[in-house]
């Protein structure tokens, strides 16, 4: 099994449309959507729910408050300002740490676990689909995007390739989402923005010695930072394994929740089909 | 000598568990009795850092070697540390392993995959 | 007055936003606090004078104190200390800097030293501020805190944020005064703004919305706004010349006179909102 993990660096470049599409056409296949934050690839994935379950990804600190006698040594050590005079924990800010806990001379503190998300399992008609969503302003979206993979992982009965949506940005969320893959595909849009983020993502993924690809998303919004970005990736080494065009039509297409490839827009559908077999032809070539 | 097995069951019988940090359990064999001792992986449950975790538990119940699937880099320095040796198991029970193990037929891990990251985790 | 700008899903135009807005204000202090991702400087071009490290406190272990106790491991919740066979080992990436090795070891002997997690960058006014995560790294907090103690309190403030609504989004809000929540109108766009709404109602702060990309034919997010009484602040229509022109590290602002009016007039209408 091969897992392919679409990340962006920057947001709104195509991902969960080029994946959403990829579903459609790759056959024998499990799927993620690891962006844990703000998913949206499960919009255009229908499934059966197989699984929906809570999940416990943190710890709190909560004050016994009839223990406790008010010294004022937990707020000393609670680095994180979270908690207040009246010794109340500021469950926002609150890390888990449980420095607190050893610092209370009373053992008037104690961590319980907290849920941060909500994980789900679908059988959609495309092939089994693992995805969360974190609670609002939780922490520990790292966590989560792991465990979407265990999940994921679990269901695996001998498909040859998991395609993975990623999260935008470098940090936690992205590390754990390109964690253990086989490849990484960093859908870029021509842009200034979308090109220096692009670099930082592809930087990451050197970081941690994953293979990395580029997809030129809207390559013809403009074709002079289209070039820039081929030449930059011809001096590193990173193959550009696929381009899409600019298509208005593709919104129209999502806003009736659909990808471009159900809404018959050809051209596009060519060039994805271009980029799977590209990226197959690349990968084999590694082995 | 005793070596840990990652696994996904408490028996001799169970298959043995690709992962190491977040595996179901460990099997604790003496390698010449074949006697052992079935034990929960408490750092599955780890919010982060599994695999530190895991290590550390089969470092205290004195392997000397481990045979698992993969390795991330943090759970390797750390069994490295403790001087337990890491072999390459196959996707068969716990007992062929070892069994294959005696016969010196499985390979060492010597390179690691790489890092597996929660919010503040490694494996 | 401290503008927060963000967006829930990403690449509906924050940093245009948000850049726009300062553009067109002029006198004020903008903070790029998507350290993950940073962009406003490749629009508003500033002069970078100043670059301060990002420092955390990670575990140094004395080994002539330790004992190989593993208090320290036992009292990690974030498993960034391992001791075996009296060895200490610690994981730097997965520390927390909380400080409770250092209060469960009973020797004293863990103190701790700074490690580099990334840069704050300033213009000579302090007028643009920008952080920036170090390869490699996952935790941003750190770096947010540190632009939020320069921010000033003589200038207005736009502050940009990365997408999303998780802990690095809570807490560059935190403190705000009001936040723009910019959308597109895609069923993508409508999901992750519920997501940014909740986040905000959550934490209690005045919020308009700011549609980008706007197109005649959808008026899903107008028809959510006006269910949940949530003012829109301004519609941008989507043009294929603000699209090219953005790719170019142009703002919309900046060869538009009537929309930098309408930028100017946006940051009236908050102030006003904010004083009422």
């Amino acid at each position: 099994m091969k897992q392919i993990v679409f990340i962006s660096g920057k947001g709104g470049t195509g991902k969960s449309t080029v994946v959403a599409s990829l579903s459609l056409l790759v056959q024998n296949k499990i799927m993620a959507d690891c962006d844990v934050d703000a998913p949206n690839l499960h919009l255009l994935l229908d499934g059966k729910r197989l699984c929906e379950d809570d999940y416990y990804g943190a710890e709190q600190a909560v004050v016994d408050t009839e223990a406790c006698i008010s010294c004022g040594n937990c707020i000393e050590v609670c680095r994180f300002d979270a908690i207040s005079e009246d010794i109340e924990i500021q469950t926002m800010k609150c890390e888990g740490c449980g420095a607190c806990v050893l610092a209370c001379p009373v053992d008037a503190i104690s961590m319980t676990d907290v849920k941060t998300g909500q994980t789900y399992v679908d059988d959609t008609q495309r092939g089994t689909f693992s995805h969360a969503l974190l609670d609002i302003g939780a922490e520990g979206s790292g966590r989560l995007v792991t465990e979407v993979k265990e999940n994921l992982f679990g269901f695996l009965n001998g498909e040859e390739w998991a395609i993975v949506d990623g999260s935008p940005g470098i940090g936690c969320s992205v590390i754990a989402s390109i964690t253990g893959a086989d490849a990484v595909v960093v859908v870029c849009e021509p842009t200034k923005s979308g090109q220096s983020d692009m670099e930082r993502v592809l930087s990451v993924a050197r970081h941690f010695g994953i293979p990395a690809y580029v997809c030129i998303n809207k390559y013809d919004l403009n074709l002079r930072m289209t070039a820039g970005i081929d030449h930059f990736c011809e001096k590193n080494g990173v193959p550009v394994v696929g381009k899409i065009c600019f298509e208005p039509e593709i919104v129209k297409a999502l806003q009736k929740l659909q990808t471009p490839m159900e809404a018959g827009i050809k051209n596009v559908e060519r060039e994805i089909e271009r980029l799977w077999s590209s990226l197959k032809s690349e990968l084999a070539a590694k082995r | 000598m005793k070596i840990a097995v990652s696994a996904k069951g408490n028996t001799m019988e169970s298959d043995m568990d690709q992962r190491f940090g977040r595996a179901a359990s460990f099997i604790i064999v003496d390698a010449q009795t074949m006697e052992y001792e079935a034990i929960d992986n408490t750092s599955a449950a780890s919010s982060g850092g599994a695999g530190i975790s895991a290590a550390q538990l089969v470092a205290e119940k004195d392997a000397e070697a481990v045979i698992t699937g993969n390795v991330g880099p943090n759970a390797m320095n750390v069994l490295k540390a403790a001087n337990i040796a890491i072999y390459k198991g196959a996707a068969v029970s716990v007992k062929e392993n070892v069994e294959q193990f005696n016969k010196g037929t499985l390979e060492k891990i010597q390179t690691n995959v790489p890092a597996h990251f929660g919010m503040g985790g490694k494996e | 007055m401290k503008i927060a700008v963000l967006s829930g899903k990403g690449g509906t135009g924050k940093t245009t936003v948000s850049a726009s807005l300062a553009a067109s204000i002029g006198h004020c202090q903008y903070i790029d606090c998507d350290v993950e991702e940073p962009n406003g400087a490749l629009f508003l071009n500033p002069q970078i004078t100043d670059a301060s490290p990002v420092n955390v406190l990670v575990p140094y272990v004395d080994e002539q104190r330790c004992d190989g106790c593993g208090a320290c491991a036992k009292a990690c919740r974030f498993n960034a200390i391992a001791v075996v066979k009296g060895k200490v080992l610690i994981f730097p990436e997965v520390c927390h800097h909380c400080g409770a090795c250092v209060i469960a070891c009973p020797k004293d002997a863990i103190t701790e030293v700074e490690r580099e997690i990334g840069v704050v960058e300033a213009d000579s006014e302090s007028s643009f501020l920008q952080g920036r995560l170090n390869i490699g790294e996952p935790i941003t907090i750190p770096i947010i805190h540190q632009l939020k103690r320069l921010t000033r309190d003589d200038v207005p403030v736009v502050m940009d944020c990365s997408p999303g609504a998780s802990c690095t989004v809570v807490q560059t809000i935190d403190g705000c005064d009001y936040c723009i929540l910019v959308t597109e109108p895609t069923p993508f766009g409508l999901h992750d703004l519920k997501i940014a709404v909740s986040l905000v109602r959550k934490m209690d702060i005045p919020f308009g919305v700011v549609i980008n990309k706007a197109m005649p034919e959808d008026q899903s997010i107008q028809t959510y706004c006006k269910q949940e009484s949530i003012v829109v602040l301004m519609e941008i229509p989507y043009m294929r010349e603000i699209a090219e022109s953005y790719s170019n590290g142009m703002l919309p602002v900046q060869m538009n006179e009537d929309l930098r009016n309408r930028f100017v007039q946006l940051y009236d209408s908050i102030k006003e909102g904010a004083a009422s």
